[in-house]
């Protein structure tokens, strides 16, 4: 015997896991592309339209609506609950995440809309059409009410959406296991086949679920607190822009390297002191820097006639133009005709000789793996140096003198120890903290009495009390990073794994 | 290949079955290209078979000194000569590139080695070696010590190595992973017993292991050790623990293509103790170029290439008595058949000395009886270019990289030392034949087709780059027969090396070999004594003698 109340759970899970696989969906699509309201128009409308492709089919069925039924249910748990993770796993090639997303989707919701239809026809002989109709669609809309309250109540805040959409997709083949004993009578064979095939997309999702830990750091799952707008993958790096209130921030590897609401600070100090003391720079190099900030600043002196910017990967240098609002940020700087761009391992670049410069700035990455450790060695100082004039100054970003303070001193005694006379200064920058520089040069370096108008940040008493170390930023005994020990690596490691 | 051997079987063979279970059922790379690309067989061959070579008359020419080889140990010694202001001498080698086994090639994107690939910084006590690193403008000056130092760009890059180990890579040679308190307490006490050796002096002040080994001591405290293997070492002085035993293994399959039951106990504390400067310090810095010591090989020959003959074999030296003094005529054979001879009065036979009795005409009939005692191992080295940069689990890739479970080397990475951090890597893969008997460890390799050697590197690397058979589009091979001499105990300290070392009717040997063990610093230093002993055959005030190399204090 069927037992009808049984079958109505049934039915309210069925609707709940139906839905959430839809929010998700929608959730990934805005959260990946921005633009929540076309995202979530464009995937609720192709998942209702699928759902009626879905209602459509099951007239086709002819025969054992039971077993079709628990073969759906199979099939919506194993692709419902691989969705968010299939879905953050293309998200990293961007080009297969909309076929992905919308093939997804589809699939989904064409079995969903199998569900009902099938479920009702299974409950036909036990009740007349008018209660049928009315109980099974009654459960149907209380289910899509419980899971749009769990979703962003329960679910997305403690389970994060790769594990909500695997432990649904449990829920789902579960019930198809279930209903293999449930619906005993209805079947008349290939049982065991069914239990195997529902057992084993149970084991696969949870073993997703134990691994989700590894799945979500693959899927940068929780890593943005913002909307991404803007991701790419190149060779060397992974590029990511969020967008908040605030304007938009870029990430590379995960690393912040700038917000639109303060960078001023940072590349105002990065850039002024420098050029400020080269007095009439004509020829300025800078290296790293791809996204155009630092360009911005120098190009405010008329004396400057050559830009060199040598930065290892073109997809920076070229995102002015997938991104348009980083062109405006920094003020098309890439269209200056002063302005030669050299897509370059830095240090390799170095080593070729050339006409010198009057003044360098150099902005890479922090130093958190061997191949940017290398470029804050003495070797790359060194060969700095050499494609200098004599008096040229130089400054380096040195990452924070608060957050990693031997790593900070760090760099300044290796430029030191690369023959350069160094100024440590440091700023507060809201979206990192205190934030560290150096001002260096072969000869004694002046601090510049003059600085551009028109500035957001700087001016002469600023200027001052950057130079101003607080007792816990100062100095502290650290070794030389050189290419063949790499201390700065390990000081920098050991330092944000205490904050982070 | 032997008839009826499949190429897994003969893999096998060569490898041990275990090994194997890796790439059963696997395709050979997919889209692999690459060739075996040396040394030269035919002139070899032709030399070994003692062929019978007649210059006609007009061929003849004189030089007061004819240099056979241009290895190393060659190419150090008419680098010295030209030093000393002498220029009246030919070097005649027999391969179209110089360098011997310190030789190197170039890819589109790098150049890289093909043997040695590292020197470590001399002490200061070594000068003419310090004399040729200051020409080339390696050092920096000197520390407080007085030891050199080397530009930081010509040291090996951090991490220097690192090592695979069940799925994962760990920095460092030795494995610290997993290692129980009892296996750190054997590291510290082989390290005490290194260093114990480190400031172990003999009555004449020289130290017990010294480079080049010539002026080490020859106290019997220290000569005694090379009755030992290097494992019985281990085991009299009780160091059980694995970690421990294969890092030394590892050390003297790496340095002389032995296992530590090989190996005589001399040279493998030599190998830990000749290169730290005080007890307890670190050993001296590693130096390398992506091309490894080809750039030595480099320098040398720019400094004397104007005399130097290659793609020229010496087959036949021929001395004689004129005017109660020593001359040598030597017959030479060009890759293109033309014989040559000179008439010298000096040479100096830099090939190895296994060559000596098919090239030496009295040595034809009468083989001197030291000769069999140089016994000489087989390597297999691989030059290939990885496409992919998929990261690695663990630490990211170093210089050196070794895996723990294997009997080849592992490879360096001459990209990673050049700075180029993305894109194709260039690697140089090494596998030592340990096999007990040499000769047949070289049929062995020798009967090692190109794809037989490819399934070898890629089925070895395998374990720890699982996609290595899609992503490799260039692997060329070495075939090494005489890589390397090996010093087996009782061979340092025997007979036979010093008998071997005597100049004969004026022929002066020099190269590696006659120290027992195959490093750079030994093979120039027969080049330079042999220069020496040369130059005052000449009458000329040398500037060199084998005192120059002051002992170690
Ligand atoms: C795989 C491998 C890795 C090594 N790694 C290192 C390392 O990292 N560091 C290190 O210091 N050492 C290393 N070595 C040791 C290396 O052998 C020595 O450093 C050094 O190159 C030996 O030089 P050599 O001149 O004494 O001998 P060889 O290099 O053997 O030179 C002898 C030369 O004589 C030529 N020759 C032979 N017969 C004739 C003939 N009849 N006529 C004319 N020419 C002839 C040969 O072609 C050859 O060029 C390595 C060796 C190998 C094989």
């Amino acid at each position: 015997m069927v037992r009808t109340p049984a079958l109505y759970i049934n039915v309210l899970v069925v609707a709940v896991c139906g839905l959430v696989y839809e929010l998700l969906a929608g959730t990934l699509a805005s959260y990946v592309l921005g633009d929540s309201v076309t995202q979530f128009s464009l995937v609720i409308g192709l998942y209702l339209s699928a759902m009626g492709v879905g209602a459509w089919l099951s007239g086709y069925i002819d025969t054992h609506p039971a077993r079709a039924f628990i073969e759906v249910e199979i099939a919506v748990g194993l692709l419902g609950g691989l969705s968010a993770p299939l879905l953050f796993l293309s998200f990293t090639k961007q080009f297969w995440f909309h076929p992905i997303l919308y093939a997804v989707v589809f699939g989904i919701g064409v079995l969903v809309g199998l569900e009902l239809p099938l479920l009702m026809r299974i409950l036909r002989d036990h009740l007349n059409f008018k209660d049928l109709v009315s109980r099974a669609l009654a459960i149907d809309y209380i289910g899509a009410l419980v899971a749009s309250l769990l979703f962003p109540l329960l679910l997305v805040p403690q389970l994060g959406l790769i594990r909500t959409s695997l432990l649904f997709g449990i829920l789902n083949a579960g019930i198809a296991l279930w209903g293999t004993w449930a619906l005993e009578p209805l079947l008349s064979r290939g049982l065991t086949g069914m239990r195997g095939r529902a057992g084993f997309v149970i084991l696969l999702l949870v073993v997703g679920l134990i691994k989700s830990e590894y799945l979500t750091s693959l899927a940068e799952d929780g890593l943005y607190a913002d909307p991404i707008v803007f991701a790419e993958s190149s060779p060397y790096q992974r590029i990511v822009i969020t967008s908040s209130t605030a304007g938009f921030q870029l990430f590379l590897n995960g690393n912040l390297q700038f917000s639109s609401a303060d960078e001023y600070r940072y590349h105002e100090a990065l850039v002024h002191p420098v050029l400020s003391a080269a007095v009439g720079p004509r020829r300025v190099l800078v290296l790293g820097g791809g996204d155009g900030l630092a360009l911005r600043e120098i190009l405010r002196y008329k004396s400057v006639e050559h830009v060199t910017l040598v930065d290892l990967d073109p997809a920076m240098t070229g995102l002015t133009k997938k991104f348009p609002p980083l062109a405006n940020l920094n003020g098309n700087s890439f269209s200056d005709p002063r302005v030669t761009v050299v897509n370059q391992d830095a240090m390799i670049w170095l080593e070729a000789s050339g006409e010198p410069f009057d003044a360098a700035i150099v902005d890479f990455p922090d130093p958190n793996n061997y191949a940017l450790g290398k470029l804050y060695t003495t070797r790359l100082y060194r060969l700095l140096a050499r494609r200098l004039t004599p008096n040229a100054p130089v400054s380096v970003q040195c990452t924070s003198p608060l957050f990693a303070r031997q790593s900070y001193w760090c760099i300044i005694r290796t430029l030191e120890a690369a023959g350069f006379q160094v100024r440590p200064y440091q700023i507060a920058v809201p979206s990192f903290g205190v934030w560290g520089f150096a001002l260096a040069s072969r000869r004694p370096v002046e601090l510049p009495s003059v600085l551009p108008d028109n500035l957001r940040f700087l001016d002469s008493a600023t200027l001052k009390a950057m130079f101003v170390f607080s007792v816990d930023t100062g100095p502290v005994p650290v070794e030389i990073n050189r290419l063949d020990n790499q201390s700065l690596v390990h000081y920098y490691e050991s330092e944000w794994k205490h904050w982070n | 290949m032997p008839k009826g051997w499949t190429r897994r079987e003969m893999l096998g063979v060569v490898l041990g079955a275990p090994l194997l279970a890796g790439c059963q059922g696997q395709p050979p790379a997919a889209k692999c290209e690459g060739e075996i690309v040396g040394p030269n067989y035919v002139l070899g061959h032709r030399v070994r078979d003692g062929a019978a070579v007649v210059p006609p008359a007009d061929h003849w020419r004189r030089a007061s000194v004819v240099i056979v080889g241009g290895g190393v140990a060659g190419l150090s010694a008419a680098w010295r000569l030209e030093r000393a202001g002498f220029h009246d001498y030919v070097l005649l080698e027999l391969e179209k590139a110089p360098g011997g086994t310190s030789r190197s090639g170039q890819s589109a994107r790098v150049a890289f080695p093909w043997g040695a690939h590292y020197l470590p910084a001399p002490l200061k006590e070594n000068g003419p070696l310090i004399e040729l690193l200051d020409e080339m403008n390696v050092l920096e000056g000197r520390d407080a010590d007085g030891q050199p130092v080397v530009a930081e760009q010509f040291l090996c890059r951090d991490p220097q190595e690192r090592i695979f180990y069940r799925g994962r890579w760990y920095e460092g040679l030795y494995l610290h992973a997993g290692a129980s308190a009892a296996d750190l307490a054997e590291l510290q006490a082989f390290n005490a017993e290194i260093a114990k050796w480190v400031a172990w002096r003999d009555g004449k002040g020289r130290r017990a292991f010294a480079l080049p080994v010539s002026a080490g001591s020859d106290d019997v405290e220290v000569t005694e050790l090379d009755q030992l293997s290097m494992a019985q070492w281990l085991d009299r002085k009780a160091f059980t623990s694995p970690r421990l035993r294969w890092l030394v293994d590892y050390a003297c399959r790496d340095d002389y293509g032995l296992r530590a039951e090989q190996t005589s106990a001399w040279a493998g504390l030599f190998y830990f103790a000749s290169r730290v400067a005080k007890p307890g310090g670190e050993a001296r810095p590693l130096m390398t170029w992506p091309e490894g010591n080809g750039r030595l090989v480099r320098h040398l020959y720019e400094a004397v290439k104007d005399r130097v003959q290659l793609g020229t074999a010496v087959v036949e030296l021929i001395p004689r008595r004129e005017q109660d003094a020593d001359r040598v005529d030597v017959v030479t054979l060009s890759a293109d058949g033309a014989a040559w001879g000179w008439h010298a009065e000096q040479v100096i036979f830099a090939a190895p000395q296994f060559v000596a009795p098919h090239v030496i005409r009295p040595f034809r009939s009468e083989r001197p009886k030291h000769v069999a005692a140089f016994e000489y191992g087989s390597w297999l080295v691989a030059n290939l270019t990885r496409t992919s940069d998929v990261p690695d689990r663990g630490c990211p890739v170093a210089w050196d990289n070794v895996l723990y479970d294997s009997l080849g080397l592992g490879y360096v990475s001459a990209t990673f030392q050049r700075g180029f951090d993305y894109g194709p890597a260039q690697w140089t893969y090494f596998f030592p034949f340990c096999d007990e008997h040499p000769k047949a460890a070289r049929q062995k390799l020798l009967t090692l087709d190109w794809a037989a050697c490819a399934e070898l590197v890629l089925g070895d690397l395998q374990r720890a780059h699982p996609a290595i058979r899609t992503e490799v589009d260039r692997l060329d091979v070495m075939r090494w027969g005489h890589a390397m001499i090996r010093p087996r105990p009782g061979f340092i300290w025997g007979p036979e090396r010093r008998a071997a070392q005597q100049p004969y009717r004026g022929i002066h040997f020099a190269n590696t070999d006659l120290s027992g063990i195959a490093l750079f610093e030994e093979a120039f230093y027969h080049g330079q004594r042999a220069a020496g002993e040369v130059l005052a055959a000449q009458g000329w005030k040398t500037i060199l003698t084998p005192s120059s190399f002051a002992p170690h204090r």
